[in-house]
């Protein structure tokens, strides 16, 4: 199964590292596939920037997205930017301080998390990414929680490794009550069947 | 030989192409560099830079292009395996010199993450447009080692062998990236140093005053041994036309000798040199040529194309030069057609079509570059071809 994947806001937000830990996680310890591009170009520094990830139980062939199932954004700018593309039955993940959704398909599930202003209160705004993630990992259940934390080590400054895993955690922790919360039975894994309609 | 351990990170990373080509070149033993960033190919400088201090390298960030490939076969001579990176504007930079280093037999890795061109063209976005000019770009009769990666992995393991390769050959090996691999992140799983086979020049040992710099040793192959500056041999090196003492000589014979023997070396060797990968070539009625990323959107076609009933096989050149003349030829007696995909509007089809001589139909899947193939637009050319 393939999962096309984009992790976007604007430069500086730890966008790609974002991408790059996703993808870190599943291709070294979830023993999947996974195969990371991202935006180069002027729009990278400073407005809307993103990472693409593919993540697939078979060697990923076609590297760039055709139709993501999952759009992860932490900004208004890159959230309408790439709104438009997400599957019909995909999922949107947003940071709810920092996108306000208005008009968005009903066959989207959508989940929200105040992941900016959770990391300002761990300390710096700079962990919104980091709690992102761990809200990525519990509602989307593509990349494990355990994945996550080996990822981690290594790919943020070493003495900040534990407030990283703290955002990550609140991040995750929050996701799982959000998943439990959530009405109407939606289903929150990623069906097989919404996927592997565009080229691989 | 072994790789020195030193320049060797081993584990499984998540790596781009060009961290993964850095990475490459530093197991193979490379301790100099000499470049002039250029996107797409910056990252493979920038890691170069921040891992050589810690193997005892040096990195030089030249002036231009003309004087990183310059500093590059210098610091060959000066007994170091030296590497230079660059992209399109910058290879165009480096002909004139890549051709020295044919001439002079100069060890050397040069590395070129393709984007799209003519001129500055499409920096950040990728091309395969330079292939023609790896085989041509240099003026004079010459032939060169040019190898091509689809993945951060290939791109590890490749750069190693183009290390290995100019070392056994002496000659200057072209490593011909494209930015969608360069830039494209993926695992990559870089063995102990003891499992990694490096080779290294054969040097001259023997009484100083005997030393003839292009002596043919028979026991070498075509290539002659090499001395380093300041290993107290007297030897001089030109890119005149040369006979075995390294002196100009300017007449029809040497230059008979001297350009037949560079030419020689390649192509009598070029089993030991050529790899490429075959999938399903028995039987198919269409066969798809192609290399770098181009050869990965290729491999989605081909399943398309399978589950439509076609036999379609596929040819992935890792060694674009020399180009797999003889195995082509093969191939073409038994299918009907061939395909050509390539992010260009025709480049190494000349060479196929060369090869096939008429025996075979050949279509081109072209792209103008930016970007990669559609799977469906190759479909469409299978489909065609088939028929």
């Amino acid at each position: 199964m393939r999962t096309e994947i984009r992790f976007s806001g604007f430069g500086g937000q730890g966008i790609i590292l974002s991408g790059i830990l996703a993808g870190k996680a599943a291709a070294l310890f979830d023993n999947k596939h996974a195969t990371m591009t991202q935006s180069f170009g002027p729009e990278a520094r400073g407005s809307a920037c993103s990472a693409q990830l593919v993540v697939s139980d078979e060697p990923v062939l076609y590297p760039y997205l055709s139709q993501p199932e999952i759009l992860v954004s932490m900004s208004q700018d890159a959230c309408e930017k790439f709104l438009p593309e997400l599957a019909k039955a995909g999922t949107l993940l947003v940071d709810e301080d920092l996108v306000k959704l208005s008009s968005v398909k009903r066959t989207i599930k959508k989940f929200a998390i105040p992941a900016t202003r959770f990391a300002e209160e761990l300390g710096n705004r700079i962990l919104g990414n980091l709690v992102m993630l761990g809200f990525f990992s519990a509602v989307t259940e593509i990349v494990s929680p355990e994945s996550f934390k080996k990822a981690i080590p290594g790919s943020v400054p070493e003495r900040f490794l534990e407030l990283n895993l703290k955002a990550f955690e609140k991040g995750y922790d929050y996701g799982a009550e959000t998943k439990i919360k959530t009405p109407n039975k939606q289903k929150t894994k990623i069906k097989t069947d919404t996927v592997l309609t565009e080229p691989i | 030989m072994k790789a020195d351990p030193r320049g060797v990170k081993t584990g499984a990373h998540y790596l781009d192409g060009d961290h993964a080509c850095a990475e490459g070149a530093l197991a193979a033993g490379c301790r100099f560099f000499a470049g002039y960033p250029i996107t797409p190919s910056t990252e493979v400088a920038e890691r170069i830079a921040s891992r050589f201090p810690l193997v005892g390298g040096v990195f030089i960030q030249m002036e231009d292009e003309l004087a990183s490939i310059a500093a590059v076969l210098g610091g060959s001579w000066g007994g170091k395996k030296s590497m230079t990176v660059t992209s399109g504007p910058g290879f165009s930079l480096m002909m004139e010199n890549i051709g020295l280093g044919v001439m002079t037999e100069t060890p050397c890795v040069v590395v070129n993450v393709q984007r799209g061109g003519p001129s500055t063209g499409l920096p950040t976005l990728p091309g395969q447009q330079d292939m023609m000019q790896a085989r041509w770009g240099s003026h004079g009769d010459y032939e060169i080692i040019a190898i091509v990666p689809n993945s951060p992995q290939e791109c590890f393991d490749l750069t190693i062998q183009a290390f290995n390769l100019s070392e056994k050959y002496r000659v200057p090996v072209l490593v011909m990236m494209d930015e969608c691999v360069g830039h494209m992140t993926e695992k990559v799983v870089i063995p102990p140093a003891e499992e990694i086979e490096v080779f290294n020049r054969k040097l001259y040992d023997g009484p100083k005053d005997q030393y003839l710099p292009y002596e043919v040793d028979n026991t070498n192959g075509r290539v002659p041994l090499m001395a380093h500056a300041g290993d107290g041999y007297r030897f001089h090196v030109t890119g005149l036309t040369h006979d075995e003492k390294g002196y100009p000589v300017m007449n029809a014979e040497v230059q008979q000798e001297c350009v037949s023997r560079l030419i020689d070396k390649i192509n009598k060797n070029t089993d030991d040199i050529i790899q490429y990968e075959e999938e399903q070539i028995t039987n198919a009625d269409v066969v798809v040529v192609t290399y770098g990323i181009s050869s990965r959107v290729s491999m989605r076609a081909i399943r398309l194309a399978r589950e439509q009933g076609l036999n379609v096989g596929l040819f992935r050149l890792i060694t674009a030069w020399p180009f797999p003349e003889k195995r082509i030829k093969q191939i073409a007696k038994k299918v009907k057609a061939f395909v050509m995909v390539e992010l260009n509007l025709g480049q190494m089809v000349y060479e196929l079509e060369r090869c096939i001589a008429g025996k075979a139909k050949v279509k081109l899947a072209p792209h103008a570059g930016g970007w990669v193939h559609n799977p469906t637009d190759i479909l469409k050319i299978i489909k065609e071809a088939a028929k």
